[in-house]
């Protein structure tokens, strides 16, 4: 519960939300990667990133319970 | 579209509906409880899934047929906006992996079985309970019709018309929920999402090189776009901004307030189940945005549609033999069953423990709650059928439109008590009543469409109306929590005995 989350480790579950809320970081066409606009393969991108954030999270995580 | 039946695609798809309607009836024994015996084994089917059947599960339910029909379609006709959905299904995971596991705790310490248990568990109050288990009840309805929409839309594309096949294979489906409970989408869910994932790979892989790649695919719909013109494009204009950002926000911070999605957390083993789960749902969402980007190969294609919904179905009967087709169409359909089946169980089991037990039988064991959530069950399936059957197919979209807002109205009800016991039951019911009445006005008198727009100081800004109503919501709580500790400082709250 609470007095094991550790604050600075868990910011990173903020990243997704600044990535992906903010539009203006990804309105745009160029640069194109595989044929995709940047705006749909920044998108695309994040989905990787947010499960190695979260793992990473997980990981820095005390266990709370038994398996 | 054809008014031939396809032979070969209707017998690929009557093979697969067999094939997990077996699996359906079967379910009752896989990792065998007494079904009938304890809620707990019908509705959540004993508490005991793992990392993967909940991988399944949740996916399975939360990624739903007619998402698979109605994104492409949006994409098809809108472009950049309806791609929302990708950071909506991203930006939830460091959510569900932050919230879900504390609210599995104190469901699994104190044998709650929904949202509207858990609500009452921490604030003793009945009049939020019954009003969190009535928004999820309500909301849940045309979610399921939405599901025989999608179901109706792959039937048509066979070939087969009337109604009947969508009643026959949605009985075949009450039944065997009413037999096995939540295990039998859950062993369909594996069916389900392979068949799913076989079908998107092999379409985001084929599809493109028969179109020339990726590039082309992209071209395609921008030149169609730029003929066509409005709020459509490859890229986002100015004004879809914000309402793009807030659908997202509002989306992902709704999407496990619903009953399903909360039955997928419930029957979860352990808190660590659901925290894997939050790092490999993911997967699911990188197939969603391939999905997606069927509405753009749609362009490429040079295929014509009488309405968008159509475009999923018609692409994979142009570009693929009819086998494979028949194939898609039966992970689609089949994509339907199980959220349908895992929603008439959330709903069911609302109205067993927070209306049946609450207010008609309150000394009910655990056997009749089995039985009446049973029960329950068949009565919404059969309401959602009636819905599609008798009303409008316009209703079931705008009535789930307005669901996605009144059940993001139950957020602070269920999450900020969690965390904290400063909010008193009387400010937040105010609250979701407000944000409810707000939120559903706003929507109506905008003629059903989910933005609203406020002018700050000469400058409009358009958003989601059901973020709004949800701050809102939160601002009326905190005032009211304010005003009644001043007026009854002493007052203990409570917590339930369970």
């Amino acid at each position: 519960m609470a007095h094991v989350w550790s604050l600075p480790v868990w910011v990173l579950l903020l990243l997704p939300f600044i990535g992906l809320l903010w539009v203006p970081f990804f309105n745009f066409q160029e640069p194109a990667l595989f044929g995709f606009p940047f705006f749909y393969w920044y998108q695309l991108a994040w989905v990787p990133i947010a499960s190695l954030l979260i793992w990473l999270v997980h990981r820095s995580q005390t266990p709370d319970e038994t398996p | 579209m054809a008014d031939q039946i396809e032979w070969v695609a209707l017998s690929v798809f009557v093979f697969f509906f067999l094939l997990v309607t077996v699996m359906g009836f079967f379910a009752a024994r896989w990792r065998s409880g007494p079904v009938t015996a304890h809620i707990d084994e019908w509705g959540l089917g004993g508490r005991q899934f793992g990392t993967w059947i909940t991988w399944f599960l949740v996916g399975g339910d939360f990624y739903t047929a007619y998402t698979v029909i109605a994104v492409p379609a949006l994409v098809y006709a809108v472009g950049a906006y309806g791609f929302f959905a990708l950071p909506y299904t991203i930006i939830v995971y460091p959510f569900v992996f932050a919230v879900m596991p504390v609210l599995w705790k104190v469901a699994h310490a104190n044998g709650h079985v929904t949202a509207a248990d858990v609500v009452h568990g921490t604030y003793n109050s009945r009049g939020l309970e019954l009003a969190v288990a009535i928004t999820g009840m309500v909301a849940t309805m045309p979610y399921i019709a939405l599901q025989l929409i999608g179901m109706g839309v792959v039937i048509k594309a066979m070939g087969l018309t009337g109604e009947l096949p969508i009643v026959a294979s949605f009985i075949i489906l009450a039944l065997y929920t009413y037999s096995s409970g939540l295990r039998a989408p859950a062993l369909i869910a594996f069916v389900k999402d392979i068949m799913i994932y076989i079908v998107v790979l092999v379409a985001v892989v084929v599809v493109p090189w028969q179109l020339g790649g990726y590039g082309a695919v992209f071209k395609a719909a921008g030149d169609a776009f730029a003929v066509k013109g409005g709020a459509t494009g490859l890229t986002l204009q100015p004004a879809q901004m914000l309402p793009y950002a807030t659908l997202a926000l509002g989306s992902a911070l709704a999407a496990f307030m619903y009953p399903h999605t909360l039955t997928g957390i419930f029957a979860s083993k352990s808190a660590d189940t659901i925290r894997k789960n939050a790092i490999f749902l993911p997967a699911y969402t990188l197939l969603l945005g391939l999905i997606a980007l069927l509405g753009y190969m749609a362009y490429a294609a040079h295929i014509k549609v009488a309405s968008p919904n159509d475009v999923v179905p018609m692409l994979f009967k142009v570009l693929f033999p009819s086998w494979f087709a028949g194939f898609a169409f039966s992970a689609i359909a089949i994509g339907a069953l199980v959220p349908a089946a895992v929603m008439s169980i959330g709903a069911a089991n609302l109205f067993t423990r927070n209306v049946w037990k609450s207010y008609v039988n309150p000394n009910i064991s655990h056997a009749g709650e089995a039985s009446v959530a049973k029960i329950a069950s068949l009565v919404v399936k059969v309401g959602a059928l009636a819905f599609i059957l008798f009303l409008p197919t316009q209703y079931a979209l705008d009535l789930q439109l307005l669901g996605g807002l009144w059940i993001l109205q139950t957020f602070p009800a269920l999450v900020f008590g969690l965390f904290t016991r400063w909010f008193r039951p009387e400010g937040l019911l105010l609250g979701w009543a407000v944000g409810i009445g707000w939120g559903s006005w706003t929507a109506w008198s905008n003629g059903l469409k989910p933005l609203a727009t406020i002018n700050l100081s000469g400058v409009g800004y358009t958003f989601y109306v059901g973020l709004g109503a949800l701050i809102l919501n939160i601002a009326v709580a905190v005032v009211a929590t304010v005003i009644l500790a001043w007026l009854l400082p002493s007052r203990q709250r409570v917590t339930a005995p369970t």
